[in-house]
């Protein structure tokens, strides 16, 4: 970078005059350099004019320009008198425009120290907490209300967009979630079967597995990945139409909203999680079993006998039961982040987290209630 | 329209010659030619989807050509390395449509962006440039602390164009700057533009459908369509060529409007 150090100044000092002679390129690229150099300059108390020559500048821009304002305005205020010489017209029109704007503070956010910041922080997590209850039971109702309109008149509920979301949030991911569930089926029966060999009770890994997937892990696994992969495309999906004011639009237009866009993909998840969770119900059966003929060594006619006395249809049922309210936080979840996004695109990014991390903490909040309430009820 | 002071074809900052871009199958622009002078404004329009914003966007590098050259200071840029490529692109400043501003960042924070990926400098230092641009292009100081989605259509222009100046830059491309203001605001950009042109001597691409602009600020307008550019040259050569999408343009009654105002 040799042009940098082609940008300089030279200074004299004559009695009561500073003569200072700006050299080469002041512009942006150099104006750090020169910055250092100008702040420098000592000036004697008894100054009372600086002069400045541009005879030998090559190269202004208004950064150098704005150097030069700015030094003057310190100097002005320390009581001296500046005046230029050899200025060409070109730097002039600089000059000008440059001194036309007075130097200005940009007005600092306002810093908070690390304990108010804590409390406020906290503060607002709680109101948003709060604000999101809220938020979710009003659309809960007015979701249930535009489900009734489209249950009196079915001609209102679009069908075809709910079988569009069906097939994504559904067809779509029986591959990746058949796949995780027969692995896991698998992994549960060879872990219970090398747990029980211990006492002798080997047999009861088919039990094992039996209830802990049909009843827990079948629905959980296949929720939990429906919020991720449904809950985020649900979030960013709306949350993009916000940007572009599509959802504007659409209530100018007279669509509701709620019942085009939202219906259809809560609909569109409660019916195919409970579907998908069933599939994934089985699967895991058929990797519990496929372990199970291969590592216990049992036959697979012995695998399903053992299965029907060991479990009662209950067990299946329950796991099922808990899929659409499993479907429906998710879809509440989804749809309120995805509306609460702004203009910015990093607030599209934090609140498809948010309806991930929110759906799948809820999910598990819910499943936890229904555990606390099914054997309350002794099913 | 201003007089062109100085300016000649010998004088040609940007030089494109034989520029073909497309799309898939779809040719916009074929074997194009067009020059850029230094010091000008130059306006380029066109009917809508005659390539305007694709012309500019292949000059500035966001488009591969499938053809021909682009020359920047007499260098072709497909010709040269990263870093004397970075070298040139710090010499020029873009303005899109709507601002494109980073809408995570601060308006200020978006008119420092290019400061602290080319130069060193002290916050203080860029704050005080930031101030300084936002005075220039008719911004109030607090708006520096706001973000992009807090600000009317116009003021995020106006803070695009701060960003777009923020390394002062030469050579200035503008994208369609006055669509979507009202007729006051954008005669007042136009009137900043024009300012800014003179004083920074910076010399102006701009692309537009606002035939105010083309006569209050541009010193010479090109036409494109089918492909190319039809014509260029200053207003009188506009009105005296036969084209019919020139002529309805130059002649229509907006163009009379323009002309009385």
């Amino acid at each position: 970078m040799a042009e940098l150090t082609e940008a300089a100044f030279d200074c004299r000092v004559e009695q009561s005059r500073v003569h200072l002679e700006p050299r080469g390129r002041w512009t942006v690229d150099t104006l750090s350099v020169l910055e250092r150099g100008i702040a420098g300059i000592k000036i004697p108390s008894d100054a009372r004019l600086i002069d400045i020559d541009l005879a030998a500048l090559k190269e202004l821009d208004t950064a150098g320009a704005w150097l030069l304002a700015r030094s003057e305005v310190g100097w002005r205020a320390r009581g001296l008198k500046t005046a230029y010489s050899n200025v060409t017209a070109k730097h002039r029109v600089l000059l000008d425009e440059v001194a036309g704007h007075p130097l200005q503070e940009l007005p600092r956010p306002q810093q908070m120290g690390s304990i108010t910041r804590l409390l406020d922080d906290t503060g607002r997590t709680v109101i948003g907490a709060g604000d999101d209850v809220v938020r979710v039971v009003s659309f809960l109702g007015a979701s249930v209300a535009a489900l009734a309109r489209a249950v009196a008149r079915p001609r209102r509920l679009r069908f075809t967009s709910v079988i569009h979301h069906m097939e994504h949030t559904g067809l779509r991911a029986v591959g990746i979630i058949g796949l995780m569930s027969f692995l896991i089926g698998g992994i549960i029966a060879q872990q219970g079967a090398f747990q029980l060999r211990r006492f002798g009770a080997e047999l009861f890994a088919v039990d094992l597995v039996g209830i802990l997937v049909l009843r827990e892990l079948g629905v959980l696994m296949t929720a939990i990945m429906f919020a991720g992969r449904s809950g985020s495309a649900f979030t960013a999906e709306l949350g993009a139409m916000k940007m572009r004011e599509e959802i504007d639009a659409m209530r100018i237009i007279g669509l509701d909203p709620i019942e085009t866009l939202i219906v259809p993909r809560l609909i569109a998840l409660i019916v195919a999680l409970p579907m998908v969770t069933f599939m994934s119900d089985m699967l895991a059966l058929v990797g519990a079993g496929v372990v199970a003929k291969f590592y216990i060594g049992m036959s697979p006619t012995a695998f399903i006998e053992r299965l029907r006395d060991g479990i009662g249809m209950n067990t299946f049922l329950v796991g099922l039961f808990k899929a659409p309210f499993m479907a429906l936080v998710i879809g509440l979840i989804a749809c309120v982040e995805g509306l609460k996004v702004t203009g910015s695109a990093e607030s599209l990014g934090r609140q498809t987290t948010a309806s991930v991390v929110k759906a799948i903490f809820m999910v598990i909040v819910l499943d936890a209630l229904f555990a606390m309430f099914l054997s309350a009820v002794n099913w | 329209m201003r007089a062109t002071d100085g300016a000649g074809p010998s004088d040609a900052v940007i030089r494109v010659r034989g520029l073909t871009v497309g799309f898939g199958t779809q040719v916009v622009l074929e074997d194009l030619d067009i020059d850029v002078y230094r010091g000008e404004v130059l306006g380029v329009v066109g009917a809508s989807g005659s390539g305007k914003s694709v012309l500019l966007r292949s000059i500035v590098g966001l488009l591969p050509r499938w053809a021909g050259t682009v020359e920047v200071y007499g260098k072709d840029l497909s010709q040269l390395g990263r870093r004397e490529r970075i070298e040139i692109e710090r010499h020029w400043g873009v303005l899109f449509q709507d601002g494109a501003l980073f809408s995570s960042l601060t308006v200020t924070q978006n008119i420092q962006v290019p400061m602290r990926e080319h130069l060193k400098l002290p916050q203080k230092l860029m704050d005080e440039l930031a101030a300084l641009r936002l005075s220039m292009v008719g911004l109030p100081l607090d708006a520096g602390a706001k973000f992009p989605a807090e600000l009317s259509g116009g003021m995020r222009k106006r803070a695009g164009l701060a960003r777009a100046l923020a390394l002062d830059p030469e050579i200035v491309f503008l994208d369609e700057p006055t669509s979507g203001l009202d007729p006051i605001g954008a005669a007042e950009f136009d009137d900043l533009v024009g300012k800014l042109q003179q004083t920074l001597g910076l010399t102006v691409f701009m692309v537009t459908h606002d035939l105010d602009s083309l006569y209050a600020i541009c010193n010479r307008i090109a036409v494109l369509g089918e492909g190319h550019v039809l014509v260029s040259g200053d207003l009188k050569t506009m009105l005296a060529f036969e084209h019919p999408w020139v002529a309805a343009y130059f002649k229509g009654p907006r163009a009379r409007g323009a002309v009385e105002a």
